[in-house]
């Protein structure tokens, strides 16, 4: 009995309109690969005034958990509008498949949301503020023990050379320093070019272009080099540990060191500690130099000024105080770079995305710590009168 | 012509001198469990990412459904990719997706479906692979190791593949449950009529579920059904099926 009505249905579906309702014939391939002309063919069917649907499934090629699953939610919809569904042949067997894994505990979960809370505003708002201030009051009590324990490691490992692991550090001297040096270097010269051509424009209109050599060198070696090179380091470096300590994390290394018996403290945190702190202020001193020969070469192509002449303003420009006060910045910003780094790493758990977002916290409350320290000493040096 | 479902024929995969296949063949029919067995080293790891297209081999044929993706496009071998599911032996899940989005990453990636649709079937396939359904919204951390060979299996069947591979599916499972994964894969295999290709150690699982075996022994690979590789005159084969913990097994057993 085939009706006059023209097969449609995307090659999925031939659909025969009877007296009685809807003959339905499934043909093709129902694949979850197929899923999206499968549901939009099931969509499109319209079942007004229709009593009965019949289903012939004998000519599928293809019939996956998918379709299935799609076959028995028609089924189910049409069943439940009040529209009987009969099989002629056997209802195919995936369709028990699906039955049965879907019955075989209780009724679907609801969708596990957030609890919703229903408060005033003013109390949600009062709420918020208390549970920021006791994670804030947390987490600051966390970084202090981060420091303690750093601390009390670094004590105690400086009593034996064993604990102090001379090869670990010279390790990191060798990644966090040698290697940063071409970087450095170039950044250095820059800025010191950057100053020295601004200032030189500056100064020009006052004839004061002598003390283009007191800008220059006093801004390289007081704020500048140390500065620059922390933020670098603080890039480089400061991401590279919590990297580094982050993904052992993730390996559970930090814990099997634990279950060696060696403490991760000692054998990865002091290790970078120190090693930061020797390499920055070697850093920082070939910055020194470079950003001192890029004002020279500056003042020497760009003002015609003698070098001999450059030499003298340097001299006369500076005290020793200038270099060192740059200088004894480094190795604190040093512990700020290492501690961030190292602290946010060990922070690590569970995912690949608290890997990423902690290297970032880290790099990102290096370089703030770096600054900030660098405000701290520069009101400090000028109520000393340094 | 009917192909096998998977066939490799004369692989040769080298690593600077190191020779890990020299002309390594072998098929695998359809609907059934093909076991790859071999020493630590001896490149089972390297034989089935060359068969997934994650690694190119420097001579031979691989096809799966007839299909030679050797020397396909990254295009072509996409297209591909939707038609096979694989588990990595540490689960390999998305640590920063839960359960559900791990299953609908396959989905999202190969089929536009509405997204009640794609919730609704992640459950279903969540449910086949034996988690219970408070599972789904867990993330990878908050899991077992039983429950994360589970997700990695729910999210192989995430398309309805005809062809699952399985890299050391009941490694790190204890004996019960490495017992019941083993159930649960002939289950599905029967039920869904797939063809699985599994690397596995263990012993217990090779006998319950394997139709046929492929053991790699000097950078081939010899291949029989289980009953028969057992008397293979290689040695290694002896000493694998044959030695201490194969006796212990079959005297506790008492086979």
């Amino acid at each position: 009995m085939r009706a006059a009505r023209p097969a449609i249905g995307n090659g999925m579906l031939e659909i025969r309109h009877t007296d009685q309702g809807l003959e339905l014939e499934l043909t093709g391939e129902w694949r979850a690969l197929q899923f999206t002309q499968l549901d939009a063919a099931i969509a499109g069917l319209d079942l007004k005034g229709a009593r009965l649907v019949e289903i012939f499934a004998e000519r599928l090629q293809a019939l996956d958990l998918s379709g299935a699953w799609r076959l028995r939610e028609f089924i189910k919809r049409t069943r439940a509008a009040g529209v009987e569904v009969t099989f002629r042949g056997t209802p195919p067997d995936q369709l028990r498949l699906v039955e049965e894994t879907l019955r075989s505990e209780g009724s679907p979960p609801e969708a596990a949301g957030p609890v919703a809370c229903e408060e005033e505003p003013g109390i949600r708002s009062l709420a918020f503020l208390g549970r920021h201030a006791v994670l804030f009051g947390r987490d600051l009590g966390r970084d202090l023990s981060f420091v303690g324990r750093v601390s009390v490691t670094a004590l105690r490992a400086f009593t034996s050379l064993k604990r102090l692991r001379p090869i670990s550090i010279a390790r990191h001297v060798y990644d966090t320093g040698i290697t940063a040096i071409p970087i450095v270097a170039l950044i250095a010269f820059l800025i010191s070019v950057i100053v020295a051509y601004m200032s030189a424009q500056q100064l020009r209109s006052f004839g004061a272009e002598i003390f283009v050599v007191d800008l220059v060198t006093i801004g390289v070696l007081r704020e500048l080099a140390v500065l620059l090179t922390s933020i670098i380091v603080a890039g480089r470096s400061g991401s590279a540990f919590a990297a580094e300590l982050g993904s052992m994390q993730l390996n559970e290394e930090v814990d099997a060191l634990y279950a060696t018996g060696v403490d991760p403290f000692e054998a990865l945190v002091l290790p970078r500690v120190v090693g930061l702190v020797i390499a920055l202020p070697l850093l920082t001193v070939i910055a020194d130099l470079i950003g001192l020969t890029g004002g020279a070469l500056l003042c020497r192509f760009l003002l015609d000024m003698p070098l001999t002449q450059y030499v003298n303003r340097v001299n006369e420009a500076i005290s020793p105080s200038t270099f060192w006060v740059g200088l004894m910045k480094a190795p604190v910003f040093a512990v700020l770079i290492a501690m961030a780094g190292c602290y946010r790493g060990m922070q690590v758990r569970d995912s690949s995305r608290e890997l990423g977002r902690l290297t970032t916290v880290a790099v990102v409350q290096a370089i703030f710590l770096v600054i900030f320290a660098d405000a701290l000493f520069a009101v400090l040096f000028m109520e000393l009168d340094i | 012509m009917i192909y096998p479902v998977l066939e490799v024929i004369g692989l040769v995969n080298r690593f600077g001198a190191q020779l890990v296949h020299d002309g390594l063949s072998m098929d695998v029919r359809e609907d059934e469990v093909f076991g790859i067995v071999g020493g630590s080293g001896t490149g089972k790891s390297v034989l089935l990412r060359s068969i997934l297209g994650l690694q190119r081999p420097q001579a031979g044929i691989i096809r799966i459904a007839g299909r030679e993706i050797t020397q396909m496009t990254l295009g072509q071998l996409h297209a591909v990719k939707a038609r096979y599911g694989v588990t990595f032996q540490q689960g390999a899940l998305y640590s920063s997706l839960t359960v559900l989005q791990n299953v609908q990453l396959p989905m999202i990636e190969h089929v536009d479906m509405r997204p009640a649709a794609r919730d609704e079937l992640a459950m279903l396939k969540i449910r086949l692979a034996g988690l219970p359904a408070d599972a789904a919204q867990k993330y990878p951390s908050q899991l077992s190791g039983g429950m994360i060979k589970r997700a990695a299996l729910a999210r192989a069947l995430a398309l309805d593949p005809k062809l699952l591979f399985l890299d050391e599916p009941t490694s790190g499972l204890d004996p019960i449950s490495a017992a019941e994964f083993d159930e649960l894969i002939l289950y599905l295999q029967k039920q869904l009529r797939l063809t699985v290709v599994m690397i596995t150690h263990d012993l217990d699982t090779i006998f319950r579920t394997c139709n046929r075996v492929g053991v790699i022994v000097d950078r081939h690979m010899e291949v029989d059904t289980i009953e028969r590789i057992v008397d293979h005159p290689n040695r290694w084969i002896q000493a694998y099926f044959h030695g201490a913990r194969a006796r212990a097994r079959s005297e506790r057993h008492g086979a």
